[in-house]
């Protein structure tokens, strides 16, 4: 079973995370929440292990929101 | 309606209400798609079958539309298929659209080598009238139309059924009674039985239009498309020239006031263009939910249909399955009535039923959170996906509009025989045990589909398997009796043989000379052997039929 991988996977995090910010510069929140939601789905589909998935969406919404994931399914 | 009008079926004074009638067997609810169907398949088998029905007419207006290949294979055992099938209009291309972009396209188009198209569609009254007709032709089916049942008492042994009619009320008893009287049971709604799910907060508007077109054949589904922003439309093309579209409205909207034409039409103009010519032949607003019975079975009433389980309509899972209901149960009611299985063979109908239900739920639940985000971030996913489709192939698989009904298999049925021989082919799509029954070109001496030699009572397809004609006779005199079709084997005396023609059956099935599957009347896989044998056999039809 495939394990989401916690430590760091980036070569250079530094470069990751600028780049990052820079795909959001100029755009509203609302274009901002696209960006994000369409870059979720292009990771999500690279990744492609639904267990992996699973953990790395749990480790999101740890601590957020009180409940747990509802429908796990 | 211009290209439909409804018949009007005559109420004729029921003889129980001068004098006490006869027990019934059966007692069928509803003359609806589900009920009629029953009734086809319970009269085929020369059971005694009375429907009652609340109206004294087949469907108004635009309801179902897609049926699915399954159903029409259903059909077919009911001596119906060729009707739907020649008035219908089949179709396997479907589009889907986001603003004004074509962003994926699927083509349902089966493998060469079935009988039945993925889909046809037809109007839901052109169906009804089919069956009602196929109904009336049985003479142990008798049709009660306006007649309403308001009272069921179900007891240890029987169900006393009260009916109302426009002469007074009046009490008969069946031994079983099939519930198939829609979403809005009547049935339900006396026995005082709830059913749990999920209603949805978004209304449609359905519109049936005549209009001579050159449009092509296939279901086109838009996203929020320049003729109706921020919603969702669906074009279907049905029988006469009758289109289909349903309009997403939103829970706002006010289902008295879409329905009007000065409302319609401009969403129609808009969509078609201004030089369409088209005539409005129906309208009407819906809401609907994804919710079920806990149980299909209470006691001596079998619930079926919308009756016992409703789905959002994308995906034509709702008369699709009823259908797949009545194939179900009626086998199975026929050999508990005739005392050759015990009455827990109709809690497998339960069983096998409610997990299809919940396959179907589950698959039109996703298509509604889909086409009908409950959240601001549900919405930007989904257009989010949508936006991805047009370049990025695997975004088109997150595309969801609507999962279209395909047959359920009975993987963990009770009914079912585990395979002994572990080289037979599984997965999607293999004839495992509880798959329903794959078709296949063939000659023989009565029809020229597989699905033809199948069906209404066991069989064992035998390819090229040289079963001895003591064993045929065993089979064919036992209690529960079983045919035996061999497929491609040498001639003989004994069995039905047909010729896989193209090879197809013998790939469908995974067989090699020798391998024999035993299918239940309802055309599904129940067990498959690489070898006959026959204790095997009779064992597996003992366990078929809850006789073990």
């Amino acid at each position: 079973m495939a394990t989401l991988i916690t430590e760091s996977n980036h070569p250079a995090p530094d470069d990751f995370y600028e780049r990052l910010i820079a795909t959001h510069r100029g755009l509203s929140d609302a274009e901002s929440a696209l960006v994000n939601a369409k870059l979720i789905l292009l990771l999500a589909n690279h990744i492609g292990d639904a267990e992996v998935l699973a953990q790395a969406m749990s480790a999101a919404r740890e601590g957020i929101g009180g409940s747990k994931v509802a429908g796990a399914v | 309606m211009k290209t439909y009008v409804n018949p009007v079926y005559p109420y004729t004074r029921p003889a129980e209400l001068d004098r006490p009638g006869v027990r019934r067997p059966v007692i069928i609810v509803g003359a609806g798609p589900v009920g009629l169907a029953a009734a086809i398949d319970l009269g085929q088998r020369g059971v005694p079958v009375l429907v009652v029905d609340d109206d004294h007419t087949v469907s108004v207006g635009s309801r179902a539309i897609c049926y699915a290949k399954r159903a029409l294979e259903i059909l077919d055992r009911l001596g119906c298929g060729q009707q739907v099938v020649d008035k219908g209009i089949g179709w396997n291309v479907g589009k889907v659209f986001f603003k004004d972009e074509l962003v994926y396209g699927f083509d349902l188009l089966p493998e060469p080598g079935h009988r039945r198209p993925a889909f046809v569609n037809l109007q839901q009254y052109w169906f009804e009238q089919y069956l009602v007709e196929r109904a009336q032709a049985l003479p142990n089916v008798e049709l009660r139309w306006d007649n309403r049942v308001v009272g069921v008492s179900p007891g240890p042994d029987k169900v006393d059924v009260t009916v109302a009619t426009g002469d007074g009320h009046y009490t008969i008893a069946c031994d079983w009674l099939i519930a198939a009287d829609g979403s809005r049971s009547a049935v339900r709604r006396l026995l005082g039985v709830e059913w749990e799910g999920q209603v949805f907060h978004d209304r449609f508007l359905i519109a049936d239009i005549h209009m001579t077109s050159d449009f092509p054949t296939e279901r086109w589904f838009w996203f929020d498309p320049p003729f109706h922003p921020n919603q969702s439309t669906l074009l279907h093309r049905q029988a006469d020239d009758v289109w289909r579209i349903d309009f997403q409205l939103g829970w706002d909207a006010d289902p008295e006031e879409e329905k009007k034409p000065e409302r319609i039409l401009p969403r129609l103009r808009a969509m078609l263009g201004e030089s369409a010519d088209f005539e409005i032949e129906w309208a009407s607003v819906y809401t609907f939910a994804c919710r079920r019975m806990q149980h299909f079975r209470h006691g001596r009433v079998l619930f079926a249909g919308d009756a016992a389980h409703v789905v959002s309509p994308f995906g034509a899972r709702g008369a699709n399955s009823g259908i797949q209901d009545a194939d179900n149960l009626v086998w199975k009611l026929d050999l508990v009535l005739g005392g050759r299985a015990p009455e827990a063979l109709l809690d497998t109908y339960d069983f096998e039923r409610t997990r299809a239900a919940d396959e179907n739920i589950l698959n039109s639940t996703r298509a509604t959170d889909f086409i009908t985000p409950k959240s601001n971030v549900s919405r930007m996913f989904r257009d989010a996906v949508l936006a991805l489709a047009k370049d990025h192939p695997f975004a088109r698989k997150l595309v969801n509009s609507g999962r279209l009904s395909v047959p359920a298999v009975l993987h963990d049925s009770p009914l079912n025989t585990r395979d002994h021989d572990a080289d037979f082919a599984s997965g999607p799509g293999a004839m495992m045990p509880g798959a329903p029954a794959a078709d296949a070109p063939v000659t023989g001496p009565a029809g020229e589909w597989l699905l033809d030699y199948v069906g209404g009572g066991f069989v064992l397809l035998a390819f090229d398997a040289a079963i001895a004609n003591r064993h045929v006779a065993v089979l064919a005199a036992a209690d529960i009796p079983c045919r035996i079709i061999e497929v491609s084997g040498a001639e003989s005396a004994g069995p039905t043989r047909i010729d896989d023609i193209k090879g197809l059956a013998a790939r469908r099935y995974d067989a090699r000379p020798g391998t024999v599957y035993l299918l239940r009347p309802d055309q599904h896989v129940c067990a498959r052997w690489r070898t006959f044998d026959l204790a095997g056999v009779r064992a597996a039809i003992a366990r078929a039929t809850c006789n073990i």
